[in-house]
């Protein structure tokens, strides 16, 4: 993967998606928590599409069940009902160990409070899901620093997260989301604990990443400023899709 | 994946130092006073375990401990003699006796005496003088720490005397032994002395110290004395037990000591455990995080196992590091004289930091194993 300070390019080795090619469908995924008289559906049978090459936004407000559906999509929670097709495989055939292991090799996150390992340097950090993959320290470190300064953070490699602002925190979770050329990048509130500036930076990069890399992106987001970048928008209210496929309204915000 | 594993367990140097610290503390109050117990234990079978020479010990068949013997008569000595299997036998005295010096200072004593002939039952090491002046007139070899109690701490000088019983006794030698549970001096003399350092009895006869014809079974012989003469005997090593087992069970030694090995035991398990337990609550959402992008529960698990047993190695090597210290610290310290830390403490306090660190662990296991990857969602 050659990568450079300002762009992000696709690796040879990583499948590229077309721009409408659909590389996750929700098909009437249900959600439900809890048994007997405590039962709640969370989400009344979901029908969705996340394009490859493509940035799409899940809104919607709180409690609407876009965590869930997220968690669904990216294989961390399964749907009580309905089947999520993961780049052409149903999550069903998917189970214990083989969902763990296509979650390594195809999902990247990045988390609304980040979730970086506080005693690691951000290099190591990035490193982790490369040696989740087993890859030896050196390579996988090696590599680390490549997408770091990708991202802008060449010169804070050795540099723990405390001692990083919030944005750079974010910069680091995406290179750690993108080390391993994941084909599905899931994240979750990614500008919520930046001010406006480092919230933008944090977006511009996600869209290089969506748009050159050819990966599909899904950002769960409560903040407007940022629906500009979305390439489509996926409305969610109380457990249903409110408003699929809006994205072309989306693009004339 | 272990090095991730090494580096979150480090990384927080003060919950990983209060782990630590938790395991050695734990590791030192168990082992130092298993050590200490085992050592008390040992000074009560004092004289058995100083009598190497004899590999069997008669007593009346009434006798509860050393301590507390009912004399025999001189024919039971000709008795032990004539059973069929015995080699040879002798006698052996152990009394207590009120030793005086020149100054008027006195100090009770354990008053061991040895058949006049053989010397059988003689102190092994001798730190000054020789053995073959406990023949003289008079003579007597005491323990180094009551040489010390009765003459302070300068160079060892032979000749002193004492006054047992208005006897005069001579000190031509100085020995070391196991200290006796009391911290008592011993004075070692000829039995035939010693009965005159004594007041006088009917009987004076404390043991026989006897020895089995080669090639025969101790215990077999022990059975042969008890039955043609009906006295007590038994082997070196049961003798040993039997007063170790007088103390277990007529003192509360056992039951104190037992209190605080459990004490550091549950101290350990505790620090260590809640530490540990809360060390892997605040990083919850970083497992949470590494379930999320892949590492599995069975990785997760090895990771928790190889944190605890770091810790449990580290704090362990401190423990029985503090223990070792505090032993060797003290060797020349009277009261604590003859108190060391035996491999088999070692061995059993190894074993209770693995299970404290099992216990630890498992409670953290089960928080991790049972966490929902999408935990990482949650704000």
């Amino acid at each position: 993967m050659m990568l450079q300070s300002a762009t992000i390019d696709t690796p040879a080795a990583a499948p590229v998606l077309s721009a409408n090619e659909i590389c996750v469908s929700c098909q009437s995924v249900v959600k439900e928590f809890g048994d007997g008289d405590s039962r709640i559906r969370v989400l009344h049978g979901i029908d969705a599409n996340i394009h490859g090459s493509e940035l799409t936004l899940l809104v919607g407000p709180s409690g609407c069940g876009k965590t869930t559906l997220i968690s669904i999509i990216a294989g961390l929670l399964y749907p009580t009902n309905g089947d999520v097709i993961l780049f052409g495989t149903p999550q069903s055939q998917l189970q214990g160990s083989r969902l763990v292991q296509f979650r390594a090799e195809n999902v990247g996150f990045v988390f609304q409070q980040y979730n970086l390992l506080p005693s690691l340097t951000a290099a190591e950090n990035v490193a982790i899901p490369l040696l989740i993959q087993g890859q030896s320290r050196p390579k996988a470190l090696l590599k680390a620093r490549e997408v770091l300064d990708a991202v802008g953070l060449g010169s804070r490699l050795n540099q723990l997260p405390s001692q990083l602002s919030g944005g750079q925190q974010q910069r680091v979770a995406i290179a750690r989301a993108l080390v391993h050329e994941p084909r599905l990048l899931v994240c979750d509130e990614p500008t919520a604990a930046l001010d406006g500036h480092s919230g933008q930076v944090v977006m511009d990069l996600l869209k290089r990443v969506a748009v050159q890399a050819g990966r599909a992106v899904i950002v769960v987001t409560h903040d407007s400023r940022v629906l500009t970048y979305g390439d489509r928008i996926l409305e969610m209210a109380d457990g249903r899709m409110a408003d699929a496929d809006s994205t072309q309204k989306s693009h004339n915000l | 994946m272990n090095w991730v594993a090494w580096k979150m367990l480090t990384g927080d140097r003060a919950k990983y130092l209060g782990t630590v610290f938790g395991v050695a503390f734990g590791v030192l109050l168990i082992s130092q006073q298993m050590a200490i117990f085992v050592g008390l234990m040992r000074r009560t079978a004092h004289a058995a375990i100083d009598v190497r020479d004899a590999s069997i010990w008669v007593m009346d068949p009434e006798g509860k401990n050393a301590d507390e013997v009912k004399p025999l008569s001189d024919s039971d000595l000709y008795r032990v003699r004539g059973v069929e299997g015995v080699d040879w036998a002798v006698r052996l005295y152990k009394s207590l006796a009120r030793a005086r010096i020149d100054n008027g200072e006195f100090r009770q004593s354990i008053l061991l005496g040895i058949d006049d002939h053989t010397l059988v039952g003689a102190p092994v090491r001798l730190v000054a003088g020789s053995l073959a002046d406990l023949r003289r007139p008079d003579a007597i070899i005491i323990d180094q720490p009551g040489y010390r109690l009765f003459w302070g701490t300068g160079p060892i000088e032979l000749g002193k005397t004492l006054e047992m019983n208005d006897h005069r006794a001579v000190v031509v030698g100085v020995c070391d032994t196991t200290p006796p549970f009391q911290t008592f001096p011993v004075i070692y003399t000829r039995y035939s002395q010693a009965l005159g350092f004594a007041p006088r009895e009917r009987n004076q006869l404390s043991f026989v110290l006897a020895h089995q014809k080669d090639g025969l079974d101790p215990q077999q012989v022990c059975q042969s004395i008890r039955s043609e003469t009906g006295l007590a005997a038994r082997t070196r090593p049961d003798m040993i037990w039997f007063v170790i087992k007088f103390y277990l069970e007529s003192t509360g030694i056992p039951v104190n000591f037992g209190i605080t090995i459990a004490l550091g035991f549950i101290v350990g398990t505790a620090i260590a455990g809640q530490t540990f337990y809360l060390f892997t609550l605040e990083n919850l959402k970083q497992f949470g995080a590494l379930k999320a992008m892949g590492v599995s529960n069975w990785r997760l698990v090895g990771m928790i196992l190889l944190q605890a047993t770091i810790v449990g190695c580290i704090g362990y090597g401190l423990g029985i590091g503090m223990t070792a210290v505090f032993f060797e610290s003290t060797q020349n310290v009277t009261a604590l004289m003859g108190f060391y830390l035996p491999w088999q403490v070692a061995g059993l306090a190894a074993g209770a930091v693995a299970l404290i660190i099992v216990l630890a662990s498992l409670i953290s296991l089960r928080k991790v194993l049972i966490l929902e990857p999408a935990v990482v969602f949650r704000g």
